[in-house]
């Protein structure tokens, strides 16, 4: 779909950059000490920090992907939601105090704190960039694939503009201002998705929605003799042949010559599609005329209604939040799948087909093609799945990111509370996401080739404004978590690698300017990363960052607290074999043969795509036995990092 | 490195073993509770998707309930958490 710009968008991000740039300029004198820029001198209020940690780690991931994936395919994407919340549970319970109370500025402090290990320090920092650098990919690849729609930019400068804001935030004033983008982007995110959840419930849910200005959507044809199609004056029926030979289609040239293509639902009754071609020369044809709003021209269709619901009425009016879910439960709603044929002329050609589905079907796991499998009979179908969302439990406790934010507030009652009040607002968020996610499915403005455009474009069914501040809110959001990964990466540079591992002699102030500089240069980094890989699926890349920390990480934090025996060698090769496995495990998987390399996923090396079922095991195992075959540490009592 | 923090010193607070040692093992009783809860829904939805579609409570399905419950378990058990610990200081 072509989706026009908004200049009220443009101005309301510029307003919220504005406010954050003005305050970490403002809260720059506060910064120049190397404790007041790395962990903000340990002065943030817990409350402020609690929905920090909303801001930083509600990604542009977790809000655009979730919410286009559950508008596509319904519950799978819930199961995202509810993944990512229970992983704080392992942060709050396990985790939080032990590492406020071990560590002073970075993760590879906690870890190190009793060993003084070089080793531990280099494969704590590396992990900490790996999956920072993981992490960022997505999040820059977001920020330009929105810029382009929303505000009318193209790509690079999307990636650009939020990586020199961000990069400009951090070296002002590191975690202070940092820590204040965060807050304002958590805080903006919630109510703003708040306040779209009590107007989707008092709009209910509809077979013939509206636009925003009253028009009504189109909504495609079902159930229509074939006879009629193809039966209509001056329409010829074009040959199976080529590409479309055995395919369920039929495609019929009218009298002006424009060929539409029709689904066969059964032999006698047909549906209509939408076709968007990419000619060899590259140019764009939609449904068979040149892509575009003119005359002449043609757009795919906005597209999300449901096609029957509960008792047969048209309109159901204001609903609760359990009546939404119920009566979702008893619709049944047109998804849209697609299928690309390739053309003799080297044209590709991707039909848009309808696909009628019972909420008994889209509202239960399984229903997108990730998750399909899970309905399937074999145990090893569902490994996928099940490692997927055990490392979406483990990974969040292992996210530099998320990992630093902890050393900001003043001690561990502080952590404890700032991570109830982290709990709290995620978990509200992620309820809204179901909320969100359905309205979008039932909005009539969904585009059908872009999942990630569905929250801007449920605020468009509402009015202009809404979608200018959610599409600044999506922004605002990049900017936030780009801040808070760049701030872990600067960290592992300028003082895990430079002063710890390095043993350069760095004073407050060389530290703090080691910093800025590893920041500007971890934001060029991004900004390359997101220019290169631009095309990139990003909802995959998050799932990957996870697998990747939880299975670097995790065993090494858990270990060192509740094992006594683990010593400095176990802990670094199980870094560095977690990583590396899991790492690599990916590179070969077949999402990866698929997406990245463009291979027949069929020759992948490895039997399902998320390692965290056997990378997370390995990295325990390889802690223990490593542990055992070396030397007992010395036992003293933990002290303050060095 | 603390000598050289001339803006605001390493302040570490003091803390009871005992304190810890007592919020260390809530945290792992109450963790236990968790994992097990969310266990059940990778089972569930894992080896038993059928049970996940039907209709649960109020017109919801198990999936949707689930769901929503295990979002309001974490928080309640946070809170419980929270209760708990500061009873031990």
């Amino acid at each position: 779909m072509i989706h026009e710009s908004s200049l009220t968008a443009v101005l309301v991000f510029l307003f919220f950059a504005g406010i954050v740039l003005a305050i970490s300029f403002y809260l720059g004198s506060r910064a120049k000490s190397a404790s007041g820029y790395f962990a903000a001198g340990g002065g943030i209020h817990w409350f402020v920090n609690g929905i920090a940690f909303a801001g930083d780690y509600l990604s542009a991931a977790s809000f655009l992907g979730i919410c286009g994936m559950i508008a596509f395919f319904g519950y799978d994407g819930f199961l995202y939601s509810i993944g990512y919340l229970a992983g704080w549970i392992v942060a709050l319970f396990i985790v939080a105090e032990p590492l406020k109370r071990l560590g002073r500025f970075t993760f590879a402090d906690a870890l190190d704190n009793k060993f003084n290990s070089r080793g531990i320090k280099l494969a704590a920092a590396i992990s900490t960039l790996v999956v920072s650098c993981f992490y960022l990919i997505p999040q820059m690849v977001g920020a330009g694939a929105l810029v382009q729609p929303l505000l009318g930019f193209p790509h690079y400068v999307g990636v650009i503009g939020v990586g020199l804001i961000v990069t400009l935030i951090v070296t002002t004033a590191g975690m202070v201002s940092t820590t204040w983008v965060q807050f304002i982007k958590g805080s903006l995110l919630v109510m703003l998705c708040a306040v779209i959840t009590v107007m989707i419930l008092w709009r209910g849910v509809t077979t013939k929605p509206t636009d925003a200005n009253g028009q009504a959507v189109h909504v495609a044809k079902r159930d229509v003799p074939a006879a009629q199609v193809t039966g209509a004056p001056g329409a010829s029926v074009l040959p199976e042949d080529g590409a479309w030979a055995g395919k369920p289609y039929v495609r019929v040239k009218n009298a002006d010559g424009l060929v539409a293509v029709w689904r066969k639902d059964t032999a006698a009754l047909l549906s209509e599609t939408q076709t968007l071609t990419v000619r060899a020369d590259g140019s764009k044809l939609v449904n068979g005329l040149p892509r575009g709003k003119k005359a002449g021209e043609a757009d795919l269709h906005p597209v999300g209604y449901a096609s029957k619901l509960p008792g047969g009425v048209e309109k159901t009016g204001p609903l609760g939040p359990f009546a939404f879910l119920r009566t979702m439960q008893d619709s049944e709603v047109i998804l849209w799948n697609s299928e690309k044929i390739t053309e003799a002329g080297g044209g590709v050609t991707t039909v848009y087909y309808q696909k009628p589905t019972p909420g008994s079907d889209f509202m239960a796991p399984g229903s997108s093609p990730t998750f399909k499998k899970v309905r399937g009979e074999k145990f090893t179908d569902k490994l996928d799945f099940l490692s997927l969302m055990l490392a979406l439990f483990c990974g969040t406790a292992s996210l530099p990111h998320i990992l630093i934010r902890y050393y900001t507030v003043k001690d561990q009652i502080s952590a404890r509370k700032s991570t109830v009040v982290g709990i709290a607002a995620i978990g509200f968020f992620y309820v809204l996401t179901l909320y969100l996610g359905l309205g979008a499915m039932t909005s009539g403005t969904l585009d059908v080739t872009d999942s990630n455009m569905s929250a801007p474009l449920l605020a468009r069914s509402f009015n202009e404004l809404l979608f200018a501040i959610i599409s600044a809110v999506a922004f605002t959001t990049v900017l936030g978590t780009v801040s808070g990964l760049i701030m872990a990466a600067s960290g592992a540079v300028a003082h895990d690698l430079m002063t710890n591992f390095l043993k350069m002699k760095l004073d407050d102030f060389q530290k703090v300017k080691a910093a800025k500089i590893a920041a500007v240069c971890v934001g060029l980094i991004a900004i390359c990363l997101g220019i290169f890989f631009a095309k990139l699926n990003v909802n995959f890349l998050v799932g990957w960052a996870f697998n990747i920390a939880a299975s670097a990480n995790l065993p090494a934090l858990v270990m060192l607290l509740f094992w006594k025996r683990t010593t400095k060698q176990g802990i670094t090769a199980a870094i560095v074999v977690g990583m590396v496995s899991s790492l690599a495990w990916i590179l070969l998987s077949a999402q990866a043969f698929k997406d990245v390399y463009g291979l027949d996923p069929a020759r992948a090396l490895v039997p399902f795509s998320q390692p965290a079922i056997v990378t997370i095991p390995l990295g325990f195992l390889v802690l223990i036995v490593v542990s055992l075959l070396t030397p007992r540490h010395e036992d003293n009592p933990p002290v303050a990092a060095h | 490195m603390a000598g050289l923090e001339f803006k605001s010193p390493d302040v570490r607070e003091q803390e009871d073993a005992a304190v810890v040692a007592h919020n260390t093992r809530i945290g792992l009783v109450l963790f236990a509770v968790y994992v097990a809860f969310y266990g059940g829904f990778m089972a569930l939805s894992a080896f038993r998707p059928a049970a996940m579609s039907r209709p649960f409570l109020g017109g919801a399905n198990l999936a949707v309930v689930y769901g929503f419950a295990l979002i309001a378990a974490a928080i309640v058990l946070a809170l419980l958490y929270m209760r708990i610990c500061r009873k031990s200081k």
